[in-house]
């Protein structure tokens, strides 16, 4: 038990493993919130597409010297406004939409690197990968301020998020401001993603998104409970998922991915609403 | 008592998407307290219709007014378009759906109160849903839901409720209980427009009757506007009409297609 203590306490006596595991548990809580929406919304797609533009946007910040957040933040928003009106305004398919913006700024992306830096910094790895023991106390103060901003929009805005996901039609003649709904959430969904690909890497973030997420629902009937417990099982998922990185020295967002979908792997075989996750995995 | 006052006003509306107009040069006045049946064939514009006078759809030329306003969304209008097409596998109880239709009203970042809970409370006892306030509204079966989404729209106390084919699909009982519903409604002196199929059920319970083929053929109390000749015209076919007593019974003089109905 004395080393099982010790074992959870030892790592927390450097500094930058404190702000890892901070990070990383945060990420998951945040993550897991906007994913309840990603998950009932069938937004995984956008999520997965505003990871990679983020990386273009960090090559970009690196070759011009500005900041890496800002540049990973202005390119993440601005794909997901431009989804938003590729699909309202030009009339072509969603996931057409996102594929053709997600596809052509991230090759964008490769051809920057490749052309402008010569080698893989720390910063441009750890982004692709997930390090959170990478995290310098700036990033964290960035992660934090953002991460409490989502969930406080959230929290405010929950009831006409919620009317606006469940059916937007009759929400919007009944005056809810749907469109402003509609396009925060694409702007939510942006910052917790750049705010998440420290963490877990470009290539996982949409399973941080979605697998915490997806799990509460096997689990519970009802929106609040799903959004709860999806945040708790997402802090649960990174913590437990930070120190299999620690111990097992092995990439932290694999581990914290890994440990998430074990977590659905088991729900979904003990779930007592059988037959929820295959709804979930056929669509319906 | 109120029934003469316009309370709807439509004035030379056109509206329609893209590029092709729905509806050309409509001009009637709904009386507060009205039940109205919109009648007319498919494509003829019923929803597109409804849909204006919800303030979803803004009007091209002509306008609109409610109460004297230009239509808007607005909690005072409920609105429910035809086959509801909400995702069923959504973690959403009875009680929330309806407890969503208080949400408008409490505006932006207020919490639902015990008066919510009272008005949630009471429009599920009214639509007969109450003993089932904690199912999942997957499970249950289409008049049910037809149930909840009307409680949803009681709930958000409006002065107009704009019904897009409420009781397509729906069995006979809940049908029947639909109409009893909008009736009571009306009498309470909220303005109902409902679109549908089922001429004899308007010809019985409606106060008024819109036919509606792309422009209105006619407006007004269904004994005078139901004939065979603005039937025909509104559904550019062959209808003959029985009545008995005080039921109007519509019957297809000659089937092209010969189809048994």
């Amino acid at each position: 038990m004395a080393s099982l203590v010790n074992a959870v306490v030892a790592p927390l006596h450097y500094g930058f493993l404190v702000r890892g595991l901070t990070a990383a548990v945060l990420v998951g809580i945040v993550c897991a919130v906007i994913g309840t929406f990603v998950v009932l919304k069938g937004l995984a797609f956008i999520g997965d597409a505003l990871a990679h533009v983020s990386f273009t946007g960090v090559v970009v910040a690196l070759l011009a010297g500005f900041g890496f957040y800002l540049g990973a933040v202005a390119a993440a928003i601005l794909t997901a406004l431009g989804i938003s009106v590729l699909t309202r305004r030009v009339g072509v398919r969603s996931d057409t939409a996102i594929g053709i913006l997600f596809s052509g700024v991230f090759a964008l992306g490769i051809v920057l690197m490749s052309v402008g830096i010569k080698s893989y910094t720390v910063d441009l790895f750890s982004y692709i990968f997930g390090d959170v023991l990478a995290v310098r106390p700036r990033d964290l103060l960035i992660i934090v301020a953002l991460g409490l901003a989502v969930l406080l929009l959230v929290s405010l805005l929950y009831k006409e998020l919620l009317f606006t996901a469940f059916d937007p039609i009759v929400a919007e003649a009944a005056g809810l401001p749907v469109g402003v709904l509609q396009t925060l959430l694409m702007v939510l969904l942006a910052l917790t993603v750049v705010v998440s690909v420290q963490a877990v890497g470009v290539v996982l973030v949409v399973a941080m998104l979605v697998t915490p997420s997806a799990t509460a629902y096997l689990l519970v009937d009802r929106f609040p409970a799903m959004l709860g417990l999806g945040a708790l099982l997402g802090g649960v998922d990174a913590l437990v998922g930070f120190y299999l990185s620690y111990y097992a020295n092995v990439p932290s967002g694999g581990a914290i991915v890994l440990v998430a979908s074990l977590g659905f792997i088991l729900a979904a075989l003990f779930s007592p609403k059988r037959g929820r996750w295959l709804r979930l995995l056929v669509g319906q | 008592m109120q029934r003469d006052t316009p309370f709807i006003l439509v004035q030379n509306l056109t509206v329609g998407y893209r590029s092709q107009p729905v509806l050309q040069d409509l001009h009637f006045t709904v009386p507060k307290g009205a039940l109205v049946g919109v009648i007319g064939p498919n494509g003829g514009g019923k929803s597109t219709l409804l849909r204006t006078i919800a303030g979803v759809l803004r009007p091209w030329s002509g306008q609109v007014l409610i109460d004297g306003q230009p239509a808007r969304p607005q909690p005072a209008l409920a609105y429910l378009p035809q086959a509801e097409d909400v995702d069923w596998s959504f973690p959403v109880t009875v009680w929330d759906v309806v407890m969503m239709g208080r949400y408008p009203r409490l505006g932006l970042f207020r919490r639902p109160g015990p008066i919510d809970r009272e008005r949630v409370t009471w429009a599920l006892e009214r639509v007969g849903m109450l003993a089932a306030q904690r199912r999942p509204i997957g499970e249950l079966s289409g008049g049910q839901r037809q149930r909840v989404f009307l409680a949803r729209a009681i709930v958000q106390e409006p002065s107009v409720l704009l019904l897009d084919e409420p009781v397509s699909g729906v069995d006979a009982p809940t049908q029947h209980f639909v109409f009893a519903l909008l009736e009571e409604l009306a009498a309470e002196g909220k303005t109902i427009l409902v679109s549908l199929h089922d001429l004899s059920c308007v010809a019985q319970r409606f106060s008024h009757v819109l036919l509606l083929n792309r422009r209105l053929i006619a407006f007004g109390p269904p004994a005078e506007v139901f004939t065979e000749a603005r039937l025909n015209e509104t559904f550019e076919s062959h209808l003959l009409l029985v009545r008995h007593g005080d039921r109007v019974l519509v019957v297809e003089g000659e089937t092209d297609d010969g189809q048994p109905c």
